[in-house]
């Protein structure tokens, strides 16, 4: 089933943080697998954010190695990161497997990315200058508050509560996805591609990876290759609408931006709640009274509808 | 002709009639027993209320469940308008009601939102989400602001009434009753709709009608497309006189004028029109 939610700020900064950790909240029982995070901040001028794991959650429940095989996994990340001219400003370990980098560097992004992925167990997550994505297993409230989410200020955020349906329970299948190796562009989704083999091989015959056997991993790939190409974000969710088959609602989030799509059968929920000062919206209508309380006029869109909205 | 043979397990649905008649051939459900319908029908546990007995509460702190209870408890107490304040969109409020009552929602209701009610007239002033009013027998419900998808899916009776837009697959699988929309509807309006009536006075979305058996459906604005075997018919004086009385029980105005709506009705070229199984239909056609 899954529950996504969204929510942009026009030209204000909130506690994006803790309204998606209460809007996700609200969509537990749509999905009680993992829970995910992709929250917008003040950039600083010249640092990115990378956040990256070196195992799995459920890893550290496979015996004692696997504690120092972590701390060398980051040692090398570190030596990597080093390695490839990056400087690390701060370097946070918010649990013993997830980590959060300010750092700075200015080569190439790709290589960057997949110099730091080819150490054993290593996944980057997010590498931004405002998008910081944080997803693990478990509610929202365990997630949020595992990750200090709670009074994070920034202009907008996505975020979602998965149920497993089409690959297994882990971080590594979990939303949102980064749209590697862009800076700041992440997915959620909530539906099931039926072409999405497909679609991958395309995708990886031009170059792109995948790190997962997920889905809607093919949708943040597939939204990095149109926008690689200079296509327009608008234009790309129209398009996938008609190349993604299957049933889908899925928002996207930039820099300065939040965008959703729904398929052509208008198979999977959305409501939306639109203001000059505040967008939000979500799987259930629950999610966005979490929020705002007050009574407010909200829609559903419709099928094929695409949306994308600035902050 | 197929023979009626009753089952011979007892079951507790016996009471109220919901029992399964096997029939030579195919089977289906018998809703009720010949001598169970009719006006006087009275569900066993249908509790008898006072229309003059007002009573308001706040559901903001409690769970669905919790609101449904205290609904039925008041409603025991013999209070015949109950005001629910605060339903914030919680899911599944207001279900399952089988006797009379008035009852407003100030605020929005989730999904599934008075969903298997047979009698009562209920007002919700916000958003209702998906399937609202699923299988509801009599009654009304009339939803001031906009609605999920699957509105009023599988109704059987009574009327249904969304002021605003409503989502996709309005009145899919529709059995009976009436489905009435101010504003706009989405694609797969009135999918495999068996009886009754759908007013839509804007627009309508693709594939309308699609694969309806019988029913008919208005619509007041465009079409963006026609469903398999849902066809275009001549609207009469009667329907004129129908959509007239409606529309102006429930205050809602069709902007292009009731004589100009669309009239949709089955063409009922499917192979459900006779009593043929597929196979044998295929050796036919």
């Amino acid at each position: 089933m899954c529950g996504i939610a969204g929510i942009i700020h026009r030209g204000a900064k909130a506690n994006v943080g803790g309204e998606m950790t209460s809007m996700l909240k609200a969509l537990k029982h749509r999905g009680p697998d993992s829970t995910g995070f992709a929250v917008y901040g003040v950039p600083q001028s010249g640092e990115l954010v990378l956040r990256f794991k070196v195992a799995e959650q459920d890893d550290l429940k496979k015996g004692f190695e696997i504690h120092g095989a972590i701390e060398r996994r980051r040692a090398t990340v570190d030596e990597r990161i080093r390695g490839m001219g990056g400087e690390i400003i701060e370097a946070d370990a918010v649990t013993e497997y997830a980590f959060r980098y300010r750092i700075r560097f200015t080569g190439d992004m790709r290589k960057f990315a997949d110099f730091i992925e080819d150490v054993e167990g290593a996944e980057i997550l997010s590498l931004g200058s405002s998008l910081e994505l944080i997803k693990d297993l478990g509610d929202a409230n365990t997630v949020s508050n595992q990750y200090s989410l709670g009074k994070f200020q920034g202009s907008h955020a996505i975020g979602h509560t998965r149920m497993a349906t089409e690959s297994d329970v882990d971080i590594r299948s979990a939303h949102p996805y980064w749209a590697y190796p862009f800076h700041d562009i992440s997915v959620v989704h909530n539906g099931q591609l039926t072409n999405y083999w497909n679609g991958r091989r395309d995708l990886e015959r031009r170059g792109h990876r995948f790190v997962s056997n997920c889905d809607s991993e093919l949708i943040a790939v597939y939204v990095a290759d149109k926008l690689q190409r200079g296509v327009a974000l608008e234009e790309t969710l129209a398009r996938s609408i008609r190349e993604l088959d299957g049933v889908f609602t899925y928002l996207v989030a930039t820099a300065d931006s939040l965008g959703m799509a729904k398929d052509t059968m208008a198979a999977k929920p959305m409501v939306l709640f639109e203001s000059d000062d505040i967008v939000a919206l979500a799987s259930e209508e629950v999610a966005i009274r979490s929020v705002l309380p007050h009574e407010i006029d909200t829609y559903d869109p419709y099928d094929e509808e695409v949306k994308v909205w600035r902050s | 002709m197929a023979q009626l043979t009753r089952s011979k397990s007892e079951h507790p649905s016996y009471a109220l009639g919901w029992h399964t008649i096997p029939l030579k051939g195919r089977s289906q459900q018998a809703f009720f027993t010949v001598e169970d319908e009719g006006e006087n029908f009275v569900y066993p546990y249908a509790i008898d209320v006072d229309f003059n007995k007002r009573i308001e509460f706040d559901a903001a702190n409690l769970e669905a469940p919790a609101i449904n209870l205290k609904i039925r408890e008041l409603m025991e107490q013999g209070y015949g308008w109950i005001v629910v304040k605060n339903p914030l969109a919680k899911h599944s409020l207001g279900v399952g009601i089988l006797n009379r009552l008035k009852l407003d929602f100030e605020g929005s209701l989730g999904y599934f939102g008075v969903g298997v009610i047979d009698g009562p007239n209920i007002r919700i002033k916000g958003r209702v989400g998906w399937s609202c009013a699923e299988n509801m027998m009599s009654g009304t419900v009339v939803i001031e602001k906009n609605a999920g998808s699957c509105f009023g899916a599988a109704i059987r009776g009574g009327d249904l009434v969304c002021k605003g837009d409503v989502g996709a697959r309005t009145g899919i699988d529709q059995k009976g009753g009436s489905i009435i929309v101010g504003g706009r509807t989405g694609a797969f309006s009135g999918f495999m709709m068996q009886r009754g009536r759908m007013v839509v006075c804007g627009d309508a979305g693709k594939n309308l009608g699609d694969s309806m058996y019988d029913g008919t459906i208005y619509v007041g604005g465009s079409i963006q497309s026609l469903g398999v075997d849902a066809i275009e018919a001549e609207l009469t004086q009667l329907d004129i006189d129908w959509l007239t009385r409606k529309l102006a029980l429930f205050d809602i105005e069709a902007k292009c004028g009731i004589r100009n709506m669309k009239k949709v009705v089955a063409g009922k070229q499917l192979w459900s029109y006779d009593n043929l199984e597929p196979a044998e239909k295929k050796l036919v056609l």
